[in-house]
C-alpha cells in the first residue's frame, strides 16, 4: 500500500476505534466453541447473534453494543476462566452462548454469584432447569431432553412398537435417551452407547441390522452424525428402516450428507423450513450475509439478541442494575416474535416452545427438509417444578 | 449371536484394518528408516480427503478425486520433507515430536481457513453405492472395495520391499543408513522418495475414508493414535509387521465394540454393562498394546536386523 493512502486509512481506523469506544454503552460477551471439531456450532451462534445486531443498526435496545467473542475450545475449565474474565475484567452486561452443557455447568457458578445475565444458546442442562435454576441464567435454546421427548412422542403417536436406541457414551447421550423414554412407551430392543468421537459405526450398524428393529432413534451431534448417517445409508438401511434423530441431521450436517440424509426424521424446535414471516426473513438474511444455511444454533442466538434488544430497551439507562436486567430479560422472552414460532421463558428460565418433526426429502433434484407436524406444542420441561423461581 | 453377524463383523474389522495398514505402512517407513517421528502423518490423511472432496465437487468424478488426493499428497509430502523435515533428521526424537505436532496444528488451521469449519461432502462412487447380500446381512459394496484396494497395496508393498532394488535399499537403509550412504546411494533422494510414498499412502487412506467418514478438520488425529498403536504392536520399521498388526488391531477393535457390551450383560446388570461395555471396548487395543509391549517389546513382527 502506498504511504499516501496508508496514512488516511490509518487515521480513519483510529478514529473509528475512538468513536466506537466513546459510544459503546452496552457490552455483551459471546462464548462458544469457536475452534476444533464443533467450531461450526460456535461460529453459527456468533453469526446468528451478529446478524440480529447488524439488523438493529449495531445497537441493542437503542444503545450501541460491543460484542466480545470468546473461544472456550469445548473445555470446561477454559469456559470458566472466560466467564470470570468477562465478568470481572470486561464488565459485560450480558453473556450469550455458553457452549456445551459441560462447559455451561463449569461456568455457571461465577455467573450466578455475580448476577450477570447469561443466555445459553446451545444447551439447557437439566440441573439448571431444576433445583439449581437461577434468576439470571436463561436459555433460548432448549432443555437438553426437549427434542428427544418430542421424538419419543412422535414415534409413540406413529404407533411404532419396537425401537432401537443409540447415542454416544456421555451425559448428553444418556439425557437424550432418558428424555426419549419418558414419552415412548413401546418396547426398547436395545440401548447402545458408543465411544464419544467415534468415526466408524460399522460394528454397531451390523448389530443393529441383526436385531431387526421397527425403527431407530439416535443422537449423534456434529461429525459423529455425519459418519453415522452416511454409513447407515451405505449399508442400505435408510430406505428400509425409519431413522428418527435429534441434533444429527440439521443445518450444520446437511451440506456434508446431501442424499445420504434422505428419509430420516428429526425433531427440533426450529428448522430453516419453518413457515413464518420472521423465520423466512431470518433465513434469507443469514444466507445472503454468510453464504450458507443457518442452523438451530444460529436461530437460538438470533433470538437471544432479540431478547436482549427488548430487555435493554426496558431498563434504559439502568443498564448496570443486574436484577432489573434479569427481570427484563425474563419478560422480554414472551414479547419477541421468535423465528421458531411460540416462545416464552418458563418459571425456570428455560424455553417453553413447540417441537416439530421434520423429514429430509428429495424434491426436484434437491435435498430439502419438510415439516411433518408439531410433535409437542408449547412444551416446557420435566424439571420446572423443582425450580424455586416463580 | 449368529454366524452371519460374526462374519460381517469380521469384514468390518478387516476393512478397518486395511485402512489402518495404509496409514501405518507410510508412517513406519519414515519412522523405521529415517528414525523420524512424524505426527503430521494424520494431517496428510486429512489433506488427502480434502483434496479428493474438492476435486470431486468440481468435476463430479471419483477417479479424478483419487488422482487429486494422491498427487496432492505426494507434492505436499515432498515439499514438507524438503522444507522442514529434512532439517530435523539429525535431531532428537523429542524435537521431531514438537516440530511435527506444530505442523499438525498448522495444517488443521490451514484447512479451517481454506475449507471452513463445516464438514465437506464426498459421496460413494456411483458404481459402488449398492450393497452386497451376505448370508442375510447386506454389506456396503464400497467397504468391500476398500478391502480389495488395501490388499492390493499390501501385495504391492511386499513386492516393492522384497523384489526390487529400491526395496533392498530401503531395507538396508533401515538397518544402517550411514553404510548405505557410504556405498554411494543418494540417501537424501531416497528419503524424499520414501516420504512422498508415505504421504501418497496416507492420501489414499484419506480419499477412501472420505465417503464413509465426515471430511473435517482434525479428522487425522484419532486415527493417527490408532496407527501408532499398530506400529508399536507390529514392530517399528516393519511393513509386513504393520500389515499383520493393522489387521489384528482392526479386528480386535471391531469385535470388542460389537460383542463386548453383549458379553458383559451376561455377567452384570444391564445398566452396569451399558456403562462399562463401550468404555472397555475403547480400551481394548491399548490393553493389547500393553500386553505386547510387556511380552515382546520389539513388537510382534519386528524388522529383521541381522
Amino acid at each position: 500500500m502506498q504511504l499516501s493512502k496508508f496514512i488516511p486509512a490509518l487515521a480513519a481506523t483510529a478514529l473509528m476505534g475512538v468513536a466506537s469506544l466513546a459510544s459503546a454503552q452496552v457490552k455483551v460477551g459471546l462464548t462458544g466453541a469457536m475452534s476444533g471439531p464443533v467450531a461450526l456450532l460456535g461460529q453459527d451462534q456468533y453469526d446468528g447473534f451478529m446478524l440480529a445486531v447488524e439488523q438493529l443498526g449495531g445497537k441493542l435496545g437503542g444503545q450501541a453494543v460491543t460484542v466480545l467473542k470468546e473461544d472456550d475450545q469445548l473445555k470446561p475449565e477454559l469456559g470458566n476462566q472466560i466467564v470470570r474474565k468477562l465478568i470481572d475484567k470486561d464488565r459485560v452486561h450480558a453473556i450469550v452462548g455458553l457452549g456445551f452443557s459441560n462447559v455451561v455447568m463449569a461456568s455457571v457458578k461465577p455467573i450466578v454469584e455475580s448476577g450477570t445475565v447469561a443466555i445459553a444458546t446451545n444447551s439447557g442442562a437439566s440441573p439448571l432447569a431444576g433445583a439449581n435454576c437461577a434468576a439470571n441464567v436463561f436459555s433460548t435454546a432448549w432443555p437438553n431432553d426437549g427434542a428427544p421427548e418430542a421424538m419419543g412422542k412422535f414415534m409413540q403417536d406413529k404407533g411404532i412398537k419396537k425401537a432401537y436406541l443409540m447415542a454416544p457414551n456421555y451425559q448428553a447421550g444418556k439425557d437424550m435417551l432418558t428424555g426419549f423414554k419418558r414419552y415412548f412407551k413401546g418396547e426398547i430392543i436395545d440401548e447402545v452407547y458408543t465411544q464419544v468421537g467415534q468415526t466408524d459405526y460399522s460394528a454397531e450398524i451390523a448389530q443393529l441390522q441383526a436385531n431387526n428393529p421397527e425403527a431407530v432413534f439416535a443422537f449423534y451431534p456434529g461429525g459423529m452424525g455425519v459418519n453415522f448417517v452416511k454409513q447407515l445409508s451405505q449399508a442400505g438401511l435408510l430406505p428400509k428402516l425409519p431413522v428418527y434423530s435429534v441434533f444429527m441431521v440439521d443445518g450444520t450436517t446437511m451440506p456434508a450428507l446431501r442424499d445420504a440424509a434422505v428419509g430420516s426424521v428429526t425433531g427440533m424446535m426450529w428448522d430453516a423450513v419453518l413457515d413464518t414471516p420472521e423465520n423466512k426473513k431470518f433465513v434469507q438474511a443469514f444466507e445472503t450475509r454468510y453464504k450458507r444455511a443457518p442452523s438451530q444454533y444460529a436461530a437460538a442466538a438470533y433470538d437471544a439478541a432479540q431478547v436482549l434488544d427488548v430487555a435493554f430497551k426496558k431498563v434504559g439507562a439502568r443498564v448496570d442494575d443486574k436484577k432489573a436486567l434479569a427481570a427484563a430479560v425474563k419478560a422480554a422472552g414472551a414479547e419477541i416474535t421468535s423465528v421458531r414460532g411460540p416462545f416464552r421463558f418458563n418459571n425456570n428460565n428455560m424455553p417453553v416452545q413447540n417441537y416439530y418433526a421434520f423429514s429430509v426429502v428429495k424434491e426436484g433434484g434437491k435435498v430439502v427438509t419438510k415439516q411433518l407436524g408439531v410433535a409437542l406444542a408449547n412444551h416446557g420441561d420435566a424439571y420446572s417444578a423443582k425450580c424455586a423461581l416463580k | 449371536m449368529s454366524l452371519s453377524l460374526i462374519l460381517s463383523q469380521l469384514l468390518n474389522g478387516l476393512q478397518f484394518g486395511v485402512l489402518l495398514f495404509l496409514l501405518a505402512a507410510g508412517l513406519t517407513l519414515v519412522f523405521g528408516i529415517m528414525s523420524f517421528v512424524n505426527l503430521a502423518h494424520g494431517s496428510l490423511y486429512m489433506l488427502g480427503a480434502y483434496f479428493a472432496a474438492t476435486a470431486y465437487n468440481h468435476t463430479e468424478s471419483f477417479t479424478f478425486a483419487v488422482v487429486a488426493a494422491l498427487a496432492g499428497c505426494i507434492v505436499v509430502g515432498m515439499l514438507l520433507e524438503r522444507i522442514a523435515v529434512s532439517r530435523l533428521y539429525g535431531r532428537d526424537h523429542l524435537d521431531h515430536v514438537l516440530a511435527t505436532f506444530g505442523m499438525m496444528m498448522f495444517f488443521n488451521e490451514m484447512a479451517r481457513i481454506i475449507w471452513g469449519v463445516q464438514p465437506y461432502f464426498l459421496p460413494v462412487p456411483e458404481m459402488l453405492s449398492g450393497t452386497v447380500d451376505l448370508l442375510g446381512i447386506s454389506y456396503p459394496a464400497y467397504r468391500f472395495a476398500i478391502i480389495v484396494v488395501g490388499l492390493i497395496v499390501a501385495v504391492g508393498a511386499h513386492l516393492l520391499m522384497h523384489k526390487t532394488r529400491l526395496g533392498m535399499l530401503i531395507r538396508a537403509g533401515s538397518v544402517n543408513p550411514q553404510m548405505v550412504g557410504a556405498l554411494g546411494v543418494n540417501i537424501k533422494l531416497l528419503n524424499a522418495f520414501l516420504f512422498g510414498l508415505g504421504a501418497a499412502l496416507a492420501g489414499l487412506a484419506g480419499v477412501m475414508s472420505g465417503p464413509i467418514l465426515s471430511v473435517q478438520v482434525g479428522m487425522g488425529e484419532p486415527v493417527l493414535i490408532t496407527t501408532l498403536v499398530v506400529i508399536v504392536i507390529g514392530g517399528i520399521g516393519s511393513v509386513s509387521g504393520a500389515f499383520y498388526a493393522a489387521l489384528i488391531v482392526g479386528i480386535v477393535d471391531t469385535m470388542g465394540r460389537a460383542f463386548l457390551p453383549t458379553l458383559l450383560r451376561d455377567m452384570m446388570s444391564r445398566e452396569a454393562a451399558n456403562a462399562a461395555g463401550p468404555a472397555l471396548a475403547s480400551m481394548l487395543i491399548y490393553i493389547l498394546m500393553a500386553v505386547v509391549l510387556a511380552l515382546r517389546p520389539q513388537g510382534l513382527f519386528p524388522a529383521r536386523r541381522t
